[in-house]
Formats: C-alpha cells, sequence, structure tokens
C-alpha cells in the first residue's frame, strides 16, 4: 500500500473515531437519565446516576406520572400534560392557519404595502418576549381573560405569526402565478383560491409548520409560565416545579422519569418525521 | 428540497423580497382583492399593538420612575444609571457576553467541524445524523435539568468517578459561582451544534461540483481545501449562523432556569432571567424595562448591521 493510500486510511478511521465520539457526548445525557429512571430512590443515592439500573423497573415513571408532586399538589405529570394538550391543538391549528392565510395574501394578491407588513413581521421576529411580556399581560388583564386557557392559546398564535407567515409568504411566492391567474379566470375568489388551488399544494409547507410549532409550543416555557394562569401550568412548567422543589428528599429517579415524559412527544415527532423536522427547526430558528 | 434550505429561503429571500428593488419587481398581474386587505387587517393591528406598540411602551417606561407601577413622567436615563449600579445586572450582563463568546465559539466550530465530516460521504450518515440533532427536539427546560443533574457533584459525574476509586476527584463547576457560566455554555453548545451542522451541511452540499474536481487536479488535501476554499466560500453562511446562535443567546432564559436557576447566588444570571424576576416577583417595573431595553438593543445591534450588509450584497 502505498504511504498516501495509508494516510487517507488514517484520515478515515481519524474521522469515524471522532464523530462516534462526538454521539457519544450527545448521547450520554439521555443515556444517563434513562438509566436513572429505572433505579429505585436508594439505588441513584447509594451509586450515581452512571450506572446502570440493578434491576430495571418502571415504577418511578408510575409514579411520576400519576403521583408526583410539586408543592402540596401531588397529581403527577399526567396534569400538565393533559393542560399541554389542550394549549398545544388549538394553538397549532390556529397560528397554521393564521400563518398561511397570511402569506397567502401577502403573496398572492396585490395589496399596498405587503413589503411594509413583511419587514414588520421579519423584525417582529426577533423581538425578545422579555421586551414584550408585560404589556401583553396588561392587555390581557384589561380584556378580562389574562391567566386562562384562551389567553395562553392567544399569546402562542400571536407569537407565531411573524415566523409562520413568512414561511407560508415564502412558499406562496415561489408558486406559479398562472394558478392563481387562470383560477381568477374562471371566477374564483380569495377564499376558493386559497382552498382548492393553494392549500393543496402546500402539504409539505404544512407539515413543517405544523411540527415546527408543536415542537415549539410543546417546549415552550416562560409564556406558559406568564400566561397559563395555575390551572393550565403546561408540562415544562410543572416538570421544573418538581425538579427544583427543595422540601423534602430529592427522587432524582422520579425526576428524570418525568423529564423523559416531557421530552418524550417531541422526541417521537424527531424520529418519525425526520427531515421535516429539521427544516422547520432551521426556519424557526429566530424564534423565541 | 434539502435540509436547511428553508432558512435561506426565510432570511435571505425576505431581505431580498423588502430590498430596495422589489416593488418594482412585484408581480404585474396581481390582483386587488378586498379579502386580502381585510384577512391582513388584524395581522397589521396585532402587530402595530402587541409588537410594536408593547415595545415601545416598554423603551418608554425604561426612560421614567416606574416602579411597582407604570408612570409616566420621563425622567430620561436614571433607570439605566441605577441599572448598571446594580450588582446582579453587572453580572447578568457580563455572563451575557461571555456566555455569547464561547457558545457561538463553540457551537460554530463542532457544528462546522461536524458538517465537515459528514459531508466525506460518511457511511450510517442517516445515523450519526440522528444522534446529532435530537438535542434539537428537547426542550430547553429538559436540557437544563439533565445537565444539572450530570454535573451535579453529589450524584453526577463527580460522584461517579469517585465511585471509581479516585477519591480526590473534583468536578463541582455548577456548584461554583466563579465556573457555573462555563457548565451552561456546555448545555449549549450541547443542544445548539446541530443546528449549525445542518445549516452548514446544506451549504457543503450546495457547493459546485466543479470547484471539487479542481481540487482534487490540483492535489490539493480535502483538510486543506476545506479549511482555505470551501469554507471561506460559506462565510455568509458561517455569519448567519453567528447571527442566529448570538440572537438566541441574548434571548435564553429557560436553560438559565432549569440548570443553575441563576446561581450560586446570582453568579450564573442572565439578562432574560434578570427580567423576568424584576418584572414578576420583585415587581420593579422600571428597572425590568430597562434591562428588557438593553435586550432588545443588544438584538438590535446584532441583527441591523446583518440586515444592512446582507441588503448591500444583495445588491451588488
Amino acid at each position: 500500500m502505498t504511504a498516501a493510500g495509508s494516510q487517507a486510511r488514517i484520515g478515515r478511521i481519524g474521522l469515524y473515531a471522532l464523530l462516534i465520539w462526538t454521539c457519544l457526548f450527545f448521547s450520554i445525557p439521555l443515556l444517563v437519565v434513562i438509566a436513572t429512571s429505572l433505579k429505585t430512590s436508594d439505588e441513584v443515592r447509594a451509586f450515581s446516576i452512571f450506572s446502570l439500573p440493578a434491576s430495571p423497573s418502571l415504577a418511578a415513571w408510575v409514579k411520576a406520572w400519576f403521583s408526583a408532586c410539586t408543592g402540596l399538589n401531588c397529581g403527577g405529570v399526567h396534569v400538565g400534560f393533559l393542560n399541554s394538550v389542550r394549549i398545544l391543538i388549538p394553538s397549532v391549528a390556529l397560528s397554521v392557519f393564521a400563518g398561511s392565510v397570511t402569506g397567502y395574501a401577502l403573496s398572492q394578491w396585490r395589496v399596498r404595502g405587503a413589503n411594509i407588513i413583511m419587514l414588520a413581521l421579519l423584525l417582529g421576529a426577533f423581538i425578545p418576549y422579555q421586551v414584550i411580556l408585560y404589556p401583553l399581560v396588561k392587555i390581557f388583564s384589561t380584556v378580562g381573560f389574562y391567566s386562562t386557557l384562551p389567553c395562553i392559546i392567544a399569546v402562542h398564535v400571536l407569537f407565531g405569526l411573524p415566523v409562520m407567515s413568512l414561511l407560508f409568504r415564502n412558499f406562496y411566492a415561489g408558486l406559479p402565478e398562472e394558478l392563481v391567474k387562470a383560477a381568477r379566470i374562471d371566477g374564483a375568489g380569495f377564499w376558493r383560491i386559497f382552498v382548492w388551488v393553494m392549500l393543496p399544494l402546500s402539504v409539505n409547507i404544512l407539515i413543517v409548520a405544523t411540527i415546527l410549532q408543536t415542537t415549539g409550543i410543546w417546549n415552550d416555557y416562560l409564556l406558559g409560565l406568564i400566561f397559563a394562569g395555575r390551572e393550565n401550568m403546561p408540562m415544562t412548567v410543572q416538570l421544573n416545579a418538581i425538579s427544583t422543589t427543595s422540601t423534602g428528599i430529592i427522587e432524582y429517579n422520579v425526576n428524570t422519569a418525568a423529564a423523559l415524559l416531557t421530552a418524550l412527544p417531541p422526541l417521537i415527532i424527531y424520529f418519525v418525521s425526520g427531515r421535516y423536522f429539521v427544516r422547520g427547526i432551521t426556519a424557526g430558528a429566530v424564534k423565541g | 428540497m434539502p435540509v436547511g434550505r428553508s432558512i435561506a429561503v426565510l432570511w435571505r429571500d425576505q431581505l431580498a423580497a423588502t430590498g430596495a428593488g422589489v416593488a418594482r419587481a412585484a408581480r404585474p398581474y396581481r390582483a386587488r382583492s378586498l379579502m386580502a386587505k381585510l384577512v391582513l387587517a388584524p395581522t397589521v393591528l396585532v402587530m402595530l399593538i402587541c409588537f410594536y406598540g408593547s415595545a415601545f411602551w416598554t423603551v418608554y417606561i425604561s426612560m421614567t420612575r416606574s416602579f411597582l407601577l407604570p408612570a409616566y413622567a420621563f425622567a430620561g436615563g436614571e433607570q439605566y444609571v441605577r441599572l448598571f449600579h446594580t450588582p446582579r445586572w453587572r453580572v447578568a450582563y457580563g455572563n451575557m457576553f461571555l456566555f455569547g463568546v464561547l457558545d457561538i465559539m463553540g457551537t460554530l466550530f463542532l457544528g462546522t467541524l461536524l458538517a465537515v465530516l459528514l459531508d466525506r460521504r460518511v457511511r450510517f450518515e442517516g445515523v450519526f445524523r440522528t444522534f446529532l440533532l435530537y438535542p434539537l427536539a428537547i426542550s430547553f427546560i429538559v436540557t437544563g435539568l439533565t445537565w444539572q443533574w450530570v454535573l451535579s457533584p453529589t450524584i453526577g459525574l463527580q460522584h461517579f468517578v469517585r465511585g471509581l476509586g479516585w477519591n480526590g476527584f473534583v468536578f463541582d463547576w455548577i456548584a461554583r459561582p466563579d465556573r457555573a457560566i462555563y457548565t451552561l455554555v456546555l448545555a449549549g453548545i450541547w443542544h445548539q451544534s446541530g443546528l449549525i451542522m445542518a445549516i452548514m451541511l446544506a451549504g457543503l452540499r450546495g457547493v459546485d461540483r466543479e470547484i471539487w474536481r479542481a481540487i482534487r487536479v490540483e492535489g490539493i488535501p480535502a483538510w486543506r481545501a476545506y479549511l482555505h476554499i470551501i469554507l471561506p466560500m460559506l462565510r455568509p453562511l458561517m455569519v448567519t449562523c453567528v447571527v442566529l446562535i448570538a440572537i438566541a443567546v441574548v434571548k435564553s432564559y429557560d436553560l438559565v432556569v432549569a440548570m443553575t436557576n441563576g446561581g450560586p447566588g446570582f453568579s450564573s444570571d442572565l439578562p432574560g432571567k434578570f427580567v423576568v424576576d424584576f418584572e414578576f416577583e420583585r415587581a420593579n417595573i422600571g428597572q425590568a424595562s430597562a434591562a428588557a431595553t438593553v435586550m432588545l438593543g443588544s438584538v438590535l445591534a446584532i441583527v441591523a448591521p446583518y440586515l444592512y450588509f446582507e441588503l448591500a450584497r444583495k445588491n451588488r
């Protein structure tokens, strides 16, 4: 074998070694959390969270789901799970709908100031939540539905508007304009063209938008904390409250199980949807 | 459509569309519609009131003597003077830069390196990608809690290594006021590198085949080709990556809340947490608004030059 050949070979081995090491670094936290959630409380204390469970059991998962405590409330994370689902479904449906209609109106119809609206949406996506949280609380209090389910849903739709609108606007702007022209000649109006011409072409972008909003809203913490109210506390807020409770003995196995349960829905979406997920995440990277 | 293209779509097209030359390039055949205006009216209203109106309100309140409740008499920069004399804010503000610089460097380096490795026609690329991208699906709350457990001196890494027999092993950064902020960097890099990898990999895959052919003809080793030819070509994309991470740093909140809760003391505090604490726990609207305005200014300081140069590049 030539010197260059063996050098290339060493390079290849180094390349794979580096990749495998990085993958290990990336997966260690997940493996540690899974292992801990399968242990008993005593086992976590006696050894470290890095050791494998002696006799794996799902007891901690059951406890996390049905009876983990937040202060004096011991209802388990299934309460937060149900709240998150109740917040998620209308928020995603409404924000995807609002984004697609806004994007369609901006790209396919002649509207004066469309460019200014787009610039306003683009810059709006950069504004940190912290800058507008307090005024929004005031606005919602004035209207009289602060700290309710409709409030947190409205807030999610609101904060989703810039990225959703631009995502759809850019997609629709790439469609050939003959489509709308032809439909108009046939006498179709704004909504008919949207439903019969645009939506059938939008399957991919609808999937991307739905995944982006689903993972984003499920993983949200700050908005849920401020706007949802105690009754509708989403899963992330409940998880953090459970895990940072400082009274009594900390049950790491229960806390890790609760964390895994919280992480599971977006992880499942990620593993099922693959490329769509990555597209959504990269498009939404400005959010927050 | 390749992975990561959407970011190019969102940013570049947007910039192009809002750039100078667009108005005339707009589609001449598009029809007017009353319904389109009606549909856009709520969007415009929401943007005006909830985003820009609210932001303006916060900026104005930061220039008043508001404390528990908003007050509207103009008081100039008083809140800012007090803010920058507040030790906790100085720590939080300094941490933003420390965390930001290390996080950007680490994430960009690791993300780009991984993209280059995967670009070398690796077997099982899909498996590697799955491992490297899954943190993106996990919330910052779960990320922060997980790393808090892993790095905890009493149950995590230190405990583990001592259990192996190395009794003197110490790794207690997360519990040390002078080191806790670095553990946040670790978690940040873990969470964000996959995103940069995906964006950079899309860029690498878009490089013209002719260039690679020329590189092979010249006999340039692959690592030199990346370092001196390919990556410099992708500089605009790298700038986009830096901007993305930098904005995320300014906005970061959940991660620090879950991982250190700003502690020990307030040694790992960040502006995002400072604002929320002062607004909703300490009920000091004036200080919170001033701090929030500094956050807004920081984002603008990152975005404005970026947009400006991108537009200039587009119009060239």
